[in-house]
């Protein structure tokens, strides 16, 4: 077990928000999210090889509203961590550590799931319903 | 280079192998492989995932027929394959880290260490058998 006598580091609460943080922290829990998500890919495949009567309860679960509520929240959480994901690749090189441009990617990576994840959905919707 | 300038920084480094240094394995004996294979993985992901995202969005309003020679396409069943060797890899990389970093009692994070492993494997292998089966025709 840790030894709690060494120096410990501020706990979250104390530090001020910044988008930087929020970026770190959303890109872990759309990672676990998306791990949770796996199942869903595994699940469809399995029913596709099951049968018509499988995959037809599949495509049910999927278009019922708790089904497009998960959906909607996986299709984001795949979205951000795409883009922050690419931040981080591009971060790895040692490019972008200035901070206004940490600041600005940060924000770019926000901005670019939601822009992905309204637009996938407006293409959803108007072909013509969900699932 | 004389013996001197080796390490001369490290007063420890004495006392060390050099084959230590060479090999360049640290403390997690496994040097930066976990890393980059974390990285590798990442940039596949962003060509196949962007490739099932556009796959799963033209089978919208499909049948079972359509979609099951959709996924029974060569090409389609070799990238959804890689597409899911891949993810369950990158999942387990991820997790590991964070299983690492909040699971302080150590029975408890090497059992979830091997049930994300356990799980992964199972799934990833249901997941290839059902690829194959369509694409095979079975």
């Amino acid at each position: 077990m840790a030894d709690t006598r060494r120096p410990l580091s501020p706990h979250l609460q104390i530090y001020k928000w910044q988008v930087q943080m929020m970026t770190s922290i959303l890109h872990r829990a759309t990672g676990i999210a998306l791990a949770v998500g796996t199942l869903l890919v595994v699940w469809g495949l399995l029913s596709l090889a099951a049968g018509e009567a499988a995959f037809d309860q599949f495509k049910i679960c999927m278009g019922s509203p708790l089904g497009i509520i998960l959906l909607v929240g996986w299709s984001w959480s795949l979205f951000y961590h795409l883009c922050n994901g690419i931040r981080h690749l591009v971060q790895d090189t040692g490019a972008g550590y200035a901070i206004p441009q940490f600041v600005r990617s940060s924000w770019l990576s926000v901005i670019g799931s939601l822009v992905l994840v309204v637009l996938v959905w407006v293409y959803v919707l108007t072909a013509g319903g969900a699932a | 280079m004389s013996a001197n300038d080796f390490g001369s920084h490290d007063v420890r480094s004495g006392l060390r192998n050099p084959l230590k240094r060479a090999r360049g394995f640290g403390s997690a004996q496994s040097g930066v492989g976990h890393w980059w294979t974390q990285r590798v993985t990442a940039a596949a992901l962003i060509l196949l995932g962007l490739w099932f995202v556009v796959t799963v969005l033209s089978l919208l309003h499909a049948d079972y027929a359509t979609a099951k020679a959709m996924v029974a396409k060569p090409w389609n069943a070799v990238l959804l394959i890689l597409f899911v060797l891949t993810m369950f890899w990158h999942a387990v990389l991820g997790l590991q880290v964070v299983i690492e970093d909040y699971v302080h009692t150590r029975w408890k994070e090497v059992a979830l260490l091997v049930v994300i492993k356990f799980l992964a494997v199972l799934c990833a292998l249901a997941g290839v058998l059902s690829v194959l089966r369509i694409a095979l025709g079975a």
